[in-house]
């Protein structure tokens, strides 16, 4: 599969300010694409340049081979879902949807079996002559898709359409988006904060920060095998440690020796360690690589979330559906194919040189 | 007890609402029963009569500066609408600070005093060899006007949502077809009430087109100031009355425009409030 949108070498700033550096982004065809990260990540910045709201001060993007960096909006073949909806309120449900088709001067027939049929993707037959403010905003975010899809675009951009919905309506929505997804089998390029949504619906993670790619990949390999401690941190719950790699699959932290599936990092050199609060193995105290006592208790319902204190100090965070009172003294176990070795930042990299000297 | 208390309020709120439009309105209501009165007496009703109205519609000097009245607020209001609109638009999308400076520089013409734009128009036109007349005074009621259509469409495009244009761009629209299919009918009102409220300043005017008009031209508040000067004739009473029921129906027009939604708005509101 060859990829049908590239970002290269992309920067930007605002009055001054860095928002993107040097970025680098391809988007593969019929995939669900999900730009996450924190706001001010530069990730709508992202979203902004590919539907040609914002002119990139460096870079081009590549649009099936075509270089559509100058190209204004209403030149692109791709359409976008606003966060705020951006519906036309003085036009009914119809005349909404109709908008870009009566653009380019589509026949009535076509327009109204496209209007027809885009209500009946989205749930909402027979809703043609209502009027904008009457619906719900889960309705209006979908009359908005609509809007958005009867252009037969190659690529839909979605920038953080369920930010608005409240929490039940929000996960209703994932799914129908995975569903439109698979129905249209167009390309999506989605943008959020919600580390969730991103793991249900998209097939690649991008994961921004401070105008940068931290990591690319799937769901499984964003959560499972993290690139670095900000992509650890900033997708699900994890405990970030400082360790040694002492040599090929094994580890030391907090001067306990761990096994792990980690090869190729060299010997003795400082790593960053993340392991997942449900991967850690509660035992009984002389079974247990580290030893600890249970200071915090919490029933989440799925699981219990416990803070265990190793004696350096240390409190791991870990999930567990066993519960271990307060004040009890436990061991902690880890498999090896659940601890995951990251390089430390470069930055970070030269203070832990100099601290072991 | 409470009810002979409540009564007592209530009455002396009529009143005093009675005694303020009475003072506001009496001196307006005296000239409009003297202009129907068949009398040239200003303390005696002399039985109804239409003379002073067709005295008025006869004299060829009146119908001249009615049309020049009409001709320079319709033509300055559109102008100032279209320029106003604009520099709305240009503003809403500044940055905060020099948006705040350009709203204060527009707003000064409008707390000026109305004598002193006037001698400014009037000094700069002769400076800069404008023969003052018919152009002069048109001009002039551009420059005062722009700032109203401002301030009433300002509020308007805050109130739009800034994607509603980036939509339509990305539904095809080239952004000039964009601003008017989604824009435009968003701000419609504020341009609408812009318009009406420069119209009614324009024909309201009297210092600053005194000022600006140079001999031989008038319009219908010039003209009733040199009229008076000579001794108030009851056609002026007539023409004055007209002149006030024209700025109120226009004023009513105003203040009702922004409210007036369209048809389907409207019938989603009662949909909203029958389901409450």
């Amino acid at each position: 599969m060859s990829s049908l949108i590239d970002l290269v070498n992309v920067s930007k700033s605002f009055d001054g300010t860095l928002v993107l550096d040097d970025l680098n982004l391809s988007v593969k065809e019929n995939t669900f694409v999900t730009l996450l990260g924190p706001s001010g990540c530069g990730k709508t910045t992202t979203l902004r340049i590919i539907g040609g709201f914002e002119r990139a001060d460096k870079g081009k993007v590549i649009f099936d081979g075509q270089d559509i960096s100058s190209l204004p909006p209403n030149k692109r073949q791709l359409n976008t879902v606003f966060q705020k909806y951006a519906l036309f309120t003085h036009m009914n449900i119809a005349e909404n949807i109709a908008f870009g088709l009566k653009i380019k001067n589509k026949p009535k027939a076509y327009i109204q079996d496209k209007i027809r049929y885009a209500l009946k993707l989205v749930n909402l037959d027979g809703y043609e002559s209502r009027s904008v403010d009457s619906l719900s905003g889960g309705q209006q975010q979908r009359i908005a898709i609509a809007r958005a899809i009867v252009n037969e675009p190659r690529v839909l951009l979605l920038d953080e359409p369920l930010g608005a919905l409240d929490l039940k309506l929000r996960q209703d929505m994932q799914y129908e988006l995975i569903r439109l997804k698979n129905e249209l089998g167009i390309t999506f390029i989605y943008v959020t904060h919600d580390q969730e949504e991103a793991l249900t619906m998209s097939d690649t993670i991008v994961v921004m920060n401070q105008g940068y790619i931290q990591q690319t990949g799937t769901p499984e390999q964003i959560y499972n095998e993290p690139e670095n401690a900000f992509v650890a941190d900033f997708i699900g719950e994890s405990n970030i440690l400082h360790g040694t790699m002492i040599r090929d699959e094994l580890v030391e932290i907090f001067g306990a020796r761990f096994a792990c599936v980690d090869k190729g990092f060299g010997t003795n050199m400082p790593v960053d360690v993340v392991i997942r609060p449900e991967d850690i193995d509660l035992v009984s105290p002389d079974e247990g690589i580290l030893k600890g006592v249970c200071t915090h208790l919490i029933f989440k319902g799925v699981h219990y979330e416990m803070e265990v204190t190793t004696p350096d100090g240390f409190e791991w965070l870990v999930h567990s559906t066993d519960m271990c009172p307060v004040g009890k003294e436990v061991g902690i176990r880890v498999d090896p194919f659940d601890i995951q070795i990251m390089n430390k930042p470069a930055s970070e990299d030269e203070e832990a040189v100099g601290l072991n000297e | 007890m409470k009810t002979t208390k409540d009564r007592l309020k209530k009455t002396v709120e009529n009143f005093y609402l009675v005694l303020i439009m009475i003072f506001l309105y009496a001196p307006i209501a005296t000239l409009m029963v003297l202009s129907f009165s068949n009398s040239k007496s200003r303390t005696q009703w002399g039985g109804f009569t239409l003379r002073w109205y067709g005295e008025m519609f006869e004299s060829s000097t009146i119908m001249a500066a009615l049309q020049n009245t009409l001709i320079i607020a319709f033509t300055s209001a559109l102008i100032a609408t279209v320029i106003g609109t604009a520099a709305a638009i240009a503003i809403n999308s500044m940055k905060p600070l020099p948006k705040t400076v350009i709203m204060g520089i527009t707003n000064i013409p409008m707390l000026n005093a109305d004598i002193v734009t006037g001698i400014s128009l009037m000094l700069a036109f002769i400076a800069f060899g404008i023969s003052l007349g018919f152009e002069t005074i048109l001009i002039a009621h551009i420059t005062f006007n722009i700032p109203y259509v401002i301030l009433s469409v300002m509020p308007k495009l805050k109130q739009t949502n800034k994607s509603v244009y980036e939509a339509a761009m990305d539904l095809g629209a080239p952004p000039i077809q964009a601003f008017f299919k989604v824009v435009f009918p968003d701000i419609l009102p504020g341009v609408l009430s812009g318009f009406l409220l420069a119209f009614t300043m324009s024909l309201d005017d009297f210092i600053i087109t005194h000022f600006t008009k140079g001999a031989g031209i008038n319009t219908l508040s010039t003209l009733i100031y040199s009229e008076v000067r000579r001794g108030i004739k009851p056609s002026m009473y007539a023409l004055s009355t007209i002149i006030f029921v024209t700025v109120l129906i226009l004023l009513i027009v105003t203040n009702f425009a922004p409210h007036r939604k369209l048809p389907h708005l409207r019938h989603g509101a009662l949909r909203n409030e029958g389901g409450q």
